[in-house]
């Protein structure tokens, strides 16, 4: 177990900057998710953390102490891959085994110790009927079981994993997902997990990095980079449906977005007049009504557009038609709500969860 | 096709059995056009003498194994057979534990200037034998090493390189890159890496590259005719090109003595087959 601590890495490869400058400190024992979209880099630094790959500048720091130059087996990592990479020439037991057979003669166990230790690991996976076959007689949860106790059964001090579940079907992948939460829960290693799917990032980590084009947009726990993301491109890319962002203008006492308008005066004195704002709502926040609400306080005529039942209820996109072109939206409909593509309906827009963000920087106004 | 032949599945089962037919005389004259002059050679080697110089018969009346007889017992052949043996086995085993040194580091390891490498390895085996022989014979000589095996043996391991190095390095390449980085994390050297982990599941490649490997130090005429001397350390190849007297060729002698030297590689190839088949990463990763 350990801290793990990145200091100003930058990455180049040949003429291309991967990643620009990242800092980043993962407390011990912390499960830390990394998400981004593919090509932001992430699969670099986790190469760079376990050793694979060497940073063309700045350190990285185990319990503080430099391990930049190191060679991955004397860095005590473990490294799980979106493919598994399982030795297909072992059998189960000689995969979960290998790690302990090539450890440096002063870690070395014996034949029975090993024997031990892989019957303690398969236990604990669920593998001990497995332990005889070859990778390709597994099936895909298996193969990830298998990736997982080879990683585990060394007890590295940092724990390291490239989108492990993204290959597994959905109800395996929440399963996994749930697995993989008990065994950070027992064993408290320090885990770094790397991920394209926010929506794992938000249910598996104690904290986490959002990073774009190699650069660290936002660290926080999943709740805060919700309720308060720091910039358009977390506030887009974290959350389910995105949130929607409109482009709006100050306009007296109004916030003014296509039909949208909504009082300023929550977030008021730092506005001048028609300056342009970019103005992000969770599509929670939008309720969606049947047509008779129309023309009431604070409600906006619409369109329906696209209609995504998600179970409980529905994600309904409304097209707006304004005077300064279209406006589209994503909302919730109404509990008991049941409409239809092209159906005319009323959205309110619920005050209380505005995110306004500079169209400039597209940093969020009011960061504190 | 014939009219009325019924429905539309016997049509198409007329014309599935067309193409077939088509497909066999295709193999069937192909394999012919292959193996024509071995299948001449094997003719010729059971004539008697009288029968070798008189067309027809083109098959004998009556085999003889009187070719078989003086080349097996009365000419140095069998001694060449071994000599060629012990030749191409060490040519084979030098090349592939260099090339697989050589072929991961160019496929795996970071080193800079891979395509130069490449290139250079390979612009070595583009230089026609007959431009190196003489200096290499000198060398030889310098050596203290003309008319020994190991000269021959040595020589065909250089020479064979380039191929057993791009072959190689292909097939490491072909082996998922995560699977070395899982060994590398899991705590090996990356020697370890290879001898554990990438060799094993390379086993195809290594086992192309070994056939092919002894196929040429088997079959190579010109450095072997060159750097030996004496009876008792010629190669095979050398030994039946050597076959014809002063006052005439022995034909039969000829055609048995190369259908010999033919059949152990014949049969190496036919064993080897197996692990030729690629399909040992299954199961690896996903896909």
């Amino acid at each position: 177990m350990a801290e793990v601590r990145l200091e100003r890495i930058s990455k180049w490869f040949g003429a291309t900057n991967v990643l620009p400058d990242v800092s980043l400190t993962i407390g011990d024992g912390e499960l830390f998710a990394i998400v981004g979209p593919s090509g932001c880099g992430k699969s670099t630094l986790l190469h760079l953390l376990a050793g694979l790959d060497r940073p063309t500048s700045g350190r990285i720091l185990f319990d503080g102490v430099d391990v930049t130059g190191l060679e991955p087996r004397d860095r005590d990592v473990a490294l799980v891959f979106q493919n598994y990479a399982l030795y297909p020439h072992m059998t189960v037991r000689d995969n979960l085994a290998f790690p302990l057979r090539v450890a440096s003669r002063k870690n070395s166990l014996g034949r029975p110790q090993i024997e031990d230790e892989v019957r303690r690991v398969a236990g604990f996976l669920g593998l001990e009927s497995l332990l005889d076959r070859r990778p390709g007689e597994l099936s895909g949860g298996q193969r990830q079981r298998v990736a997982l106790g080879r990683a585990l059964i060394r007890k590295p001090r940092v724990f390291l994993m490239d989108e492990p579940l993204s290959n597994l079907d959905a109800q395996l992948r929440a399963s996994m997902r749930a697995e993989l939460r008990r065994l950070h829960e027992e064993l408290k290693i320090t885990t770094i997990y790397v991920t394209h799917d926010q929506t794992e990032a938000m249910t598996l980590a104690d904290r986490l990095a959002v990073l774009n084009q190699g650069r660290v947009q936002q660290v926080d726990q999943p709740h805060d980079i919700y309720e308060r993301p720091a910039n358009l491109f977390v506030a887009g890319f974290m959350g389910y449906p995105p949130m929607n962002l409109l482009e709006a203008r100050v306009e007296g006492e109004m916030l003014r977005a296509g039909p949208i308008r909504l009082a300023k005066s929550r977030v008021a004195p730092m506005f001048s007049l028609h300056q342009a704002v970019m103005l992000g709502i969770r599509p929670e926040a939008i309720v969606v009504e049947p047509a008779e609400k129309i023309g009431e306080e604070g409600s906006v005529a619409g369109v329906i557009r696209l209609i995504e039942p998600s179970g409980t209820g529905a994600w309904i996109t409304v097209d707006f038609r304004g005077q300064d072109g279209p406006t589209t939206v994503i909302g919730t409909a109404v509990p008991g709500f049941v409409p239809k593509i092209r159906d005319s309906v009323a959205v309110v827009v619920q005050q209380a969860t505005l995110h306004l963000f500079d169209p400039a920087t597209g940093q969020r106004f009011g960061s504190a | 096709m014939m009219p009325g032949a019924g429905g539309n599945g016997s049509r198409g089962g007329i014309r599935r059995f067309g193409v077939r037919g088509l497909a066999f005389c295709v193999l069937i004259s192909a394999g012919l056009f292959c193996l024509g002059p071995v299948l001449w050679q094997a003719v010729t080697s059971v004539k008697s003498d009288q029968d070798l110089v008189r067309l027809p018969p083109i098959l004998p009346e009556q085999a003889t194994a009187s070719h078989y007889e003086r080349v097996l017992l009365q000419s140095p052949l069998a001694r060449s057979l071994v000599n060629s043996a012990v030749v191409a086995a060490s040519a084979t085993t030098v090349s592939i534990v260099v090339g697989s040194f050589c072929a991961f580091a160019l496929a795996r390891l970071p080193i800079a200037g891979k395509p130069v490498i490449l290139g250079l390895v390979l612009s070595t085996s583009m230089f026609p034998p007959i431009a190196v022989i003489s200096p290499l014979y000198l060398l030889m000589r310098g050596l203290g090493l003309r008319d020994t095996l190991v000269a021959v043996g040595l020589t065909h391991a250089v020479y064979a390189l380039p191929l057993a190095v791009w072959l190689l390095t292909s097939f490491f390449r072909q082996l998922p890159r995560e699977v070395y980085y899982a060994a590398r994390v899991d705590g090996c050297t990356p020697l370890r890496a290879l001898l554990s982990v990438l060799l094993p599941l390379a086993r195809p490649g290594l086992a192309v590259a070994a056939l092919l490997v002894f196929i040429y130090s088997w079959n190579e005429f010109m450095f072997a005719l060159t750097l030996t001397a004496s009876d008792s350390i010629r190669t095979a190849p050398v030994a039946v090109a050597l076959f014809p007297g002063l006052y005439e060729i022995p034909w039969g002698d000829i055609a048995a003595a190369s259908l010999v030297i033919t059949l152990p590689v014949a049969g190496l190839a036919a064993l080897f087959q197996r692990h030729i088949v690629a399909g040992l990463t299954a199961g690896s990763v996903k896909g």
